[in-house]
C-alpha cells in the first residue's frame, strides 16, 4: 500500500506543512537577524548555504543567508559602528555587497575588485561605521547568486529623530524568482535573445491593428521595426515565463499581509532586489507620497503610481481611510506578471487586483528617432551634444543601434506608463530635502550604454574627450576631491539601471543644490542622464549596470579615486 | 644597477598599503550550443535527413562544425553529405563570417572544399546564408539561403525558406551543374513546446536547371516533410 504513503506525503507538500520542515526547504518571510549590541558596536553573523526553495509547484535551489528568503532584515544606527560576520558553508566563494552604503573601499565586496571575495568553507568579517540613513539592501555580487535568493534590505536609522513620520514601517521587498539555473538563463539569452519573451507581435495583433489604424500605416510600422532588426515588444531579456515575482519572499497566493488601522500613516519602504525585473508600483485608491529616494529624503511628492528600477528603493507613506483591503500591486515592467500584497485592516483579507493592462510597446522615440513621429514632451529639449563622434559607429560589433541625438527624458514616465489617467512618478519630480553644495563640475566623462541584441553583447564604453574603451581592465581614473560631470548615453532600446558603489550620484534634474542623489539612476532607451560625482572616496568603485545578465555580459567598469 | 633594484623592490614595498587592491581580469564567457535546424522525414524520398550546427566560444570568435546527413528510413547507415568545420568572426552588428573547410558528398566520391560563409540577420529580419566553396579540383560553388519566422502565434511559427545553388563548373559527383543548378523552396510550420523543441509538418519544392537535371536525373521534386527542430 505504498501509494497512500506517497499521497500523503504530496498532501504535506501541498498544504505547506513542508514549508515548517527547515531541513526540507527554506522560510520565505522577512524576519529580522538578532544583532549583538556592546557600546558603539552592532554584531551580526550571516551564514550563508546552499538550500531547496519551494515556490508553487516549482523546487530549486536558493544561495540564502541563515536559511531565509529574503535575507534577513539589518537595522543599523547611524553613528554606530557594525560587525558583519560572514560564514561560507559553500563549496563555491560569496561576497556581501551593502547597496548604496559609504563604506571603506575594502568593505565594499566586489571581488576582483576590492578584495578577494570570501572563498568556499571560510569566513570573512566586515566593519565599518554607519555614516548614512535611510532604506537600502544587500546582496552577493559573486556569481549569479543574486538571482539565486542572496539579497535582503537594509535599515539605518538616523542617529537624530527621523523627519518622516508614520504610525507603521514595512519593507516591501519586490524580487523575481526562478529555479532555473542563471548560468544557463544566460546562455540562453546568448543563443537566443527572444528566449524569455512569449509577447511579441503575432500575425493577429498585425491583423487587429490592420483594422484599427489601417493596413498600410501598420505594414509601415512594421517594416520600420523589421529594417533596423529590432522587437518592439522587447521590453525585459527575462519574464513571466520562468519568473516567479515576490513580495518579501512571498508570491501572491501567500497573500503577503501589512495590516493598519484606518487613518494611520503607513510608511512603506519598497526596494526593488530583482535580478532582471523593473517594477511598476501601484496601490489602487490610495495615493502615495514619495518621502525618499535611493535613502535620501526627498520634497514629498503624491503620485497615484512609480516604477522602481532594478536596486532603486522608494520610501512612501500612505493613509488608507477605509476599513478595505487594498492591492499594494507590482506588475513586470512588460507586464508579463506581478505581485501583489494586501493592506488589510485585519488578517485573513485578499485585496482584489486591479484588471491587467495592456503589453507595452516601444516607440520610434524610444529607439533614438525624433521627428514627425514622436509625439509629446520631447520637441522642445534639445538634444545633448555628445563629444564622442558617433556617426561611424565607434562600438562595432558591440552595436545594434546608435543614438546620434540622445534626448532628456527625465520628465517622462517611460514606456508603458505615457498617457496614463493618473500621476506616475518621474525623475524630474525628485527634488532633494537636504542641501547639497558639490560645487561645479571640472569635467565631463561620458559613459555610452551600448548593446547588441541579437549577441546578447552589453557594454560600458567610457570617453573622457580623449580615450574611449570598454575594457573592464581600463579604469576610469578619478582625482580624489574632483568633481565630474558623468553622462550616460543610452544606445539601446532598453532601459539600464546604472549603479556606482561608494559614491553618490548628483541626478542633474535642474535642481542645482537640491539635486537628489542616488546610488543607481534608470537610463531610459536613447535616453541622456546626465549626474555629477564628487570623488570623495579613495578606491576602486565598480560602475555597472544593475540588470544582472548585462552586468555578467560585460556591462561592469570600475571608477579609480586615487 | 641599484637604482634599478630600488625602483623594482623598494618603490612598490614603499608604497604597498597605499595601493588599493589589484583588479582582477574578467574572464571573457565562453559558450557553445547545438542546433538541429532540421530533423526531418521526407516522404517522396522515404530519407530522414539532419542539418546540425554546433559551435564553442565567445561573442566575437567561435569555432563552428556543420554538418548534413541522411539515411534511409528503413535500412541503411548515416551517410554524411557534407562536414565542415570553421572559424566564425563577428564582423558586423549582425554577420559573421566563417572561414575553413570540409567535405562534401559520398565517401571517396566527394570533394574536399575549402569554405566561406557570411551568416547573419539581414534587413527585415530575414536570417541569411551566403556560402563560397571551392573543391580540391578547382571547383567554385557557391549557395545562397534565406529563412523567416512568421509568428502566428506566440508558438506556432511558419517559416519560408528560399535556397540557390549556383556553380562555376558541372560538378558530378555532387550532382551539381554549372550555372544555376537548384532552386529550392520549403515552408515548415513549427510549434514551440519549449523554445529548444519544436515539431513541424512542411512542404518542400525543389528544381533543378541545366546539367543538374541530367545528374539528378529530374526537374522537378516536391515533398511533404515532418520533423524536428531541436537546440540545446
Amino acid at each position: 500500500m505504498s501509494w497512500h504513503r506517497r499521497d500523503f506525503l504530496k498532501l504535506m507538500l501541498l498544504s505547506g506543512i513542508a514549508y515548517s520542515v527547515p531541513s526540507f526547504s527554506a522560510f520565505r518571510r522577512l524576519e529580522v537577524a538578532d544583532a549583538r549590541e556592546k557600546d558603539e558596536l552592532l554584531e551580526y553573523t550571516l551564514v550563508v548555504r546552499k538550500e531547496p526553495v519551494e515556490v508553487g509547484q516549482r523546487r530549486g535551489v536558493g544561495t540564502l543567508i541563515n536559511s531565509l528568503l529574503p535575507s534577513p532584515l539589518l537595522k543599523f544606527k547611524e553613528g554606530k559602528e557594525v560587525v558583519i560576520h560572514v560564514i561560507n558553508e559553500m563549496d563555491e566563494p560569496t561576497s556581501i555587497h551593502w547597496h548604496g552604503l559609504l563604506v571603506p573601499n575594502e568593505m565594499d565586496g566586489v571581488p576582483g575588485v576590492v578584495f578577494p571575495g570570501i572563498p568556499p568553507k571560510s569566513r570573512f568579517t566586515y566593519r565599518f561605521p554607519v555614516v548614512q540613513y535611510g532604506t537600502y539592501w544587500y546582496h552577493s555580487h559573486s556569481l549569479m547568486q543574486e538571482q539565486l535568493g542572496m539579497y535582503g534590505p537594509l535599515i539605518l536609522e538616523p542617529k537624530e529623530e527621523d523627519v518622516i513620520k508614520a504610525d507603521r514601517d514595512y519593507v516591501i521587498m519586490l524580487s523575481d524568482w526562478t529555479d532555473e539555473d542563471p548560468h544557463r538563463i544566460l546562455s540562453n539569452l546568448k543563443k537566443h535573445p527572444g528566449y524569455y519573451n512569449f509577447q511579441k507581435r503575432t500575425l493577429g495583433d498585425f491583423l487587429r491593428e490592420a483594422r484599427e489604424k489601417g493596413f498600410y500605416p501598420t505594414l509601415k510600422e512594421r517594416l520600420m521595426w523589421a529594417q533596423m532588426r529590432m522587437d518592439s515588444r522587447d521590453i525585459a531579456d527575462v519574464t513571466g515565463y520562468t519568473y516567479t515575482y515576490l513580495m518579501n519572499g512571498q508570491t501572491t497566493e501567500e497573500n503577503p499581509t501589512f495590516l493598519f488601522k484606518p487613518g494611520e500613516k503607513v510608511r512603506l519602504r519598497f526596494i526593488n532586489a530583482s535580478a532582471a525585473t523593473y517594477f511598476n508600483v501601484r496601490i489602487p485608491g490610495l495615493k502615495m507620497t514619495v518621502v525618499q529616494a535611493d535613502g535620501q529624503n526627498v520634497y514629498p511628492v503624491d503620485v497615484d503610481e512609480f516604477r522602481i528600477a532594478i536596486a532603486e528603493t522608494y520610501d512612501v507613506i500612505v493613509e488608507p481611510k477605509e476599513e478595505k483591503a487594498y492591492a499594494i500591486y507590482a506588475e513586470a515592467m512588460d507586464r508579463s506578471g506581478f505581485v501583489m500584497g494586501t493592506l488589510a485592516p485585519r488578517k485573513g483579507m485578499k485585496a482584489v487586483p486591479p484588471p491587467k493592462r495592456e503589453v507595452p510597446e516601444l516607440t520610434m522615440e524610444d529607439m533614438g528617432h525624433h521627428g514627425h513621429m514622436g509625439h509629446g514632451h520631447n520637441h522642445h529639449h534639445e538634444g545633448y551634444k555628445m563629444m564622442l563622434d558617433v556617426s561611424k559607429n565607434p562600438f562595432g560589433v558591440d552595436a545594434d543601434m546608435v543614438v546620434s541625438n540622445p534626448m532628456p527624458k527625465l520628465d517622462d514616465p517611460g514606456v508603458g506608463l505615457r498617457n496614463q489617467k493618473h500621476k506616475v512618478l518621474t525623475y524630474a519630480d525628485l527634488v532633494s530635502a537636504e542641501e547639497y553644495p558639490i560645487g561645479k563640475p571640472e569635467r565631463t566623462i561620458e559613459i555610452h550604454l551600448v548593446g547588441n541584441m541579437e549577441r546578447f553583447i552589453w557594454r560600458m564604453y567610457s570617453y573622457d574627450g580623449k580615450k574611449l574603451s570598454s575594457r573592464f581592465e581600463d579604469v576610469i581614473p578619478l582625482r580624489y576631491g574632483e568633481t565630474v560631470r558623468f553622462v550616460f548615453i543610452n544606445h539601446t532600446m532598453m532601459h539600464h539601471p546604472i549603479h556606482l558603489h561608494g559614491m553618490w550620484m548628483y541626478l542633474d534634474n535642474g535642481g542645482d543644490t537640491l539635486n537628489p542623489r542616488k546610488h543607481t539612476i534608470d537610463v531610459k532607451p536613447a535616453e541622456v542622464v546626465e549626474v555629477i560625482v564628487k570623488a570623495d572616496a579613495y578606491g576602486n568603485w565598480a560602475l555597472h549596470c544593475h540588470i544582472l545578465y548585462h552586468m555578467d555580459a560585460g556591462m561592469f567598469r570600475i571608477v579609480k579615486v586615487g | 644597477m641599484m637604482r634599478q633594484i630600488f625602483f623594482v623592490i623598494f618603490i612598490p614595498i614603499l608604497t604597498f598599503g597605499q595601493e588599493f587592491y589589484p583588479i582582477e581580469p574578467m574572464h571573457p564567457i565562453r559558450y557553445w550550443g547545438v542546433f538541429v535546424d532540421k530533423l526531418e522525414y521526407r516522404e517522396k524520398e522515404k530519407n530522414l535527413n539532419l542539418e546540425l550546427d554546433s559551435f564553442y566560444g565567445g561573442d566575437y570568435h567561435k569555432l563552428w562544425l556543420s554538418l548534413e546527413a541522411k539515411k534511409e528510413l528503413k535500412r541503411g547507415d548515416w551517410e554524411f553529405e557534407r562536414a565542415d568545420l570553421l572559424f566564425g568572426k563577428a564582423i558586423s552588428s549582425f554577420f559573421d563570417i566563417r572561414v575553413g573547410g570540409g567535405y562534401a558528398g559520398k565517401k571517396d566520391e566527394g570533394r574536399t572544399r575549402l569554405a566561406v560563409e557570411l551568416v547573419g540577420l539581414a534587413p527585415y529580419w530575414f536570417e541569411t546564408e551566403l556560402s563560397f566553396y571551392l573543391t580540391h579540383k578547382g571547383e567554385p560553388y557557391g549557395k545562397l539561403k534565406a529563412e523567416y519566422d512568421l509568428l502566428l502565434t506566440q508558438r506556432l511559427v511558419l517559416q519560408p525558406e528560399v535556397e540557390v545553388l549556383a556553380s562555376a563548373k558541372t560538378i558530378e559527383p555532387l550532382e551539381i551543374g554549372k550555372g544555376i543548378s537548384n532552386v529550392g523552396l520549403s515552408i515548415r510550420l513549427r510549434y514551440e513546446i519549449k523554445r529548444e523543441i519544436a515539431p513541424y509538418v512542411g512542404f518542400s519544392w525543389e528544381r533543378n536547371y541545366g546539367k543538374t537535371k541530367e545528374l539528378k536525373g529530374k526537374v522537378e521534386e516536391s515533398t511533404f516533410l515532418v520533423g524536428l527542430r531541436m537546440w540545446f
